[in-house]
């Protein structure tokens, strides 16, 4: 149910982020999603790749600090208030987004959006419950 | 081990007696052979008949760094130039550098301060001694080299630079002492880390550091990462290069003076006043034996205070704590004096915090401004933005409560702040005073 996915430390310099790309294409990892959280002094850069562990370790490498987390992939049914239900059963629950991204690619014409939540399993169990479809990782890394 | 037992555990009024001994025939010497410290003496209105005890000392002229600056290149050495079969120099920081001279009796008793310095650590006959400071006009290299070379070690001369190669040295040929600079010690760490390297596979047990200022968290960090007991060692080119002073491995709490070949002073840095033993101020030292390059009460510009109190290895010979900082690196922020030194501690009390910062102080209109720049490591770094903002205000709030100055924290990348291969480069002061 959990889908792991890397964040990096970027300083706000020009360049960083290519360079990052670059590393990555370099030994042949693919993006699926990204997102850059910024504040005026650094950057936080997550990704969902194909690779989790090839990617970090060559990023690691390349001297950046890396992380590793657990999130969730959620289709979302693309019409009117398909992202208020999801929020919606997360309120009632108590459970906490600590932030989420969109998924440039569409899984069978719904959208995909990466949830990184306080209380992962306790999400997941609600989400199910809601009837919500939460996507494997192998899905998620091939889609 | 003791090196020498006969001098290093000499009872104090022995010491003192030999002590005066030498500083009488010092002040003669120094007197007759070198007009600059003659009509100093002069002005003062002391002559060397004038030295008869020990606390006559203070009677003498201080001698500073534009002393020797305005005798440039050779002008306060005490023996013709014949005699003189050794020549360092340290590097200003501004303009020319300081030159030193030794004679055949001054690289001897160095060898011997050096062995002492080993032994003193822990070092013994059979080691093999991978000695990383920089070989040259720095004192450090060779200054170390002959006194491994007098404990009967084998010295690996390899000098600075080029880390990977260092430890696949250090692998091969079963280094077990370390030599070098403390922030060059945490940068084989690193290095050794990326080459994954396990410091536990290796042979060494002890490191000898000097040529900067560290911290006591910096030792807790290199003993970790190296699997290795640091010690700290002091000296510096103008009393002799290092070999002045050194921890003793069963206490590594002050380092021993070896005070039959120095006398060391603390005083006041701002009247010049002499402090009594226990006392912190600006270290003062004399040379007792040096022949071509002597000094009176050169005043080193750090700052230490004198352990009279008595040692369990057995020496004699008075400690002086770790260097806590410099009187000319003191900075002066908003009419607060700092030290780097202290902003470090702060650092490192925080868990995964790295030891690799840089201290920025800039002015803006009539306010001082400081950035501490803090490099991210893999424990500290998070997913989340507000993590890391917590950690940096974390930081900002407990310089503030220790130190009392208002400074801001930059999380940078790793391995962004430079770092040295020699000394470390902690403050870059942009004000323009
Ligand atoms: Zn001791």
């Amino acid at each position: 149910m959990k889908v792991e996915q890397i964040s990096i430390f970027l300083e706000n310099k020009s360049g960083r982020l290519a360079e990052v790309a670059a590393v990555l294409a370099g030994a042949g990892i693919n993006i699926r999603a990204l997102s850059l959280a910024d504040t005026t002094d650094f950057g936080i850069l997550r990704l969902i790749v194909n690779d989790t562990g090839k990617a970090k370790q060559i990023l690691k490498d390349n001297g950046f600090t890396v992380g590793r987390t657990e999130v969730i992939a959620v289709e979302v049914p693309d019409r009117p208030g398909g992202l208020a239900h999801i929020l919606g059963v997360m309120k009632d629950q108590g459970i906490n987004v600590e932030y989420m991204y969109a998924f440039v690619q569409r899984s069978g014409g719904n959208a995909v959006i990466i949830f990184r939540f306080d209380e992962i399993e306790k999400a997941i169990a609600a989400l199910q419950k809601a009837g919500v479809v939460i996507l494997k990782g192998e899905e998620v890394y091939a889609l | 081990m003791i090196w020498n037992e006969e001098f290093e555990t000499l009872p104090r009024e022995a010491l003192e007696a030999l002590q005066l001994k030498r500083l009488k025939n010092l002040v003669e010497r120094v007197y007759a052979a070198v007009p600059y410290y003659r009509k100093k003496m002069e002005e003062a209105g002391v002559r060397p008949g004038d030295i008869r005890e020990l606390k006559d000392l203070r009677r003498l002229p201080f001698t500073t760094k534009e002393d020797l600056r305005l005798n440039y290149p050779f002008g306060l050495f005490a023996v013709p130039f014949e005699k003189v079969v050794r020549i360092h120099a340290s590097s200003g920081t501004t303009g020319k550098p300081t030159v030193v001279g030794y004679t055949k009796s001054d690289i001897d008793s160095w060898a011997e301060l050096m062995a002492r310095t080993l032994s003193c650590g822990g070092a013994h006959k059979g080691d093999i001694v991978h000695n990383a400071y920089g070989y040259g006009l720095f004192t450090g290299g060779l200054g170390a080299h002959y006194g491994a070379e007098r404990l009967g070690a084998a010295v690996i001369p390899i000098s600075g630079g080029n880390s990977k190669r260092q430890i696949m040295i250090m692998q091969d040929f079963g280094s077990t002492v370390l030599m070098c600079t403390p922030s060059y010690a945490l940068n084989l760490a690193d290095v050794m880390k990326d080459m994954n390297v396990d410091p536990k596979t290796l042979k060494l047990r002890v490191g000898l550091f000097g040529a900067e200022p560290w911290s006591e968290k910096m030792r807790e960090e290199i003993e970790k990462r190296l699997n290795i007991s640091a010690i700290d060692i002091f000296g510096l080119s103008e009393v002799m290069g290092p070999g002045v002073a050194s921890e003793c491995i069963e206490e590594k709490h002050g380092l021993h003076v070896f005070e039959d070949f120095f006398i060391p002073e603390i005083i006041n840095p701002e009247t010049g006043e002499p402090l009594p033993p226990g006392e912190r101020g600006e270290l003062v030292f004399t040379t007792l034996t040096k022949e071509a390059f002597p000094v009176i009460r050169y005043r080193t510009k750090d700052l230490s205070r004198l352990i009279p109190e008595p040692c369990r290895c057995g020496r004699t010979f008075y400690r002086m704590e770790r260097i806590t900082g410099r009187t000319d690196d003191m900075l002066i922020i908003r009419g607060v004096n700092v030290f780097p030194s202290q902003i470090e501690h702060v650092l490192m009390s925080i868990e995964g915090v790295e030891p690799h910062y840089q201290i920025i102080v800039d002015r803006e209109g009539a306010l001082d401004i400081v950035e501490v720049q803090v490099e991210v490591s893999e424990e500290i770094f998070s997913d989340e933005v507000k993590v890391l903002e917590t950690l940096a205000r974390r930081i900002e709030r407990e310089i503030k409560d220790l130190l009392g100055i208002s400074c801001k924290i930059k999380l940078v990348e790793p391995k962004t702040i430079q770092r040295s291969e020699g000394k470390a480069k902690r403050v870059i002061d942009n004000r323009k005073l």
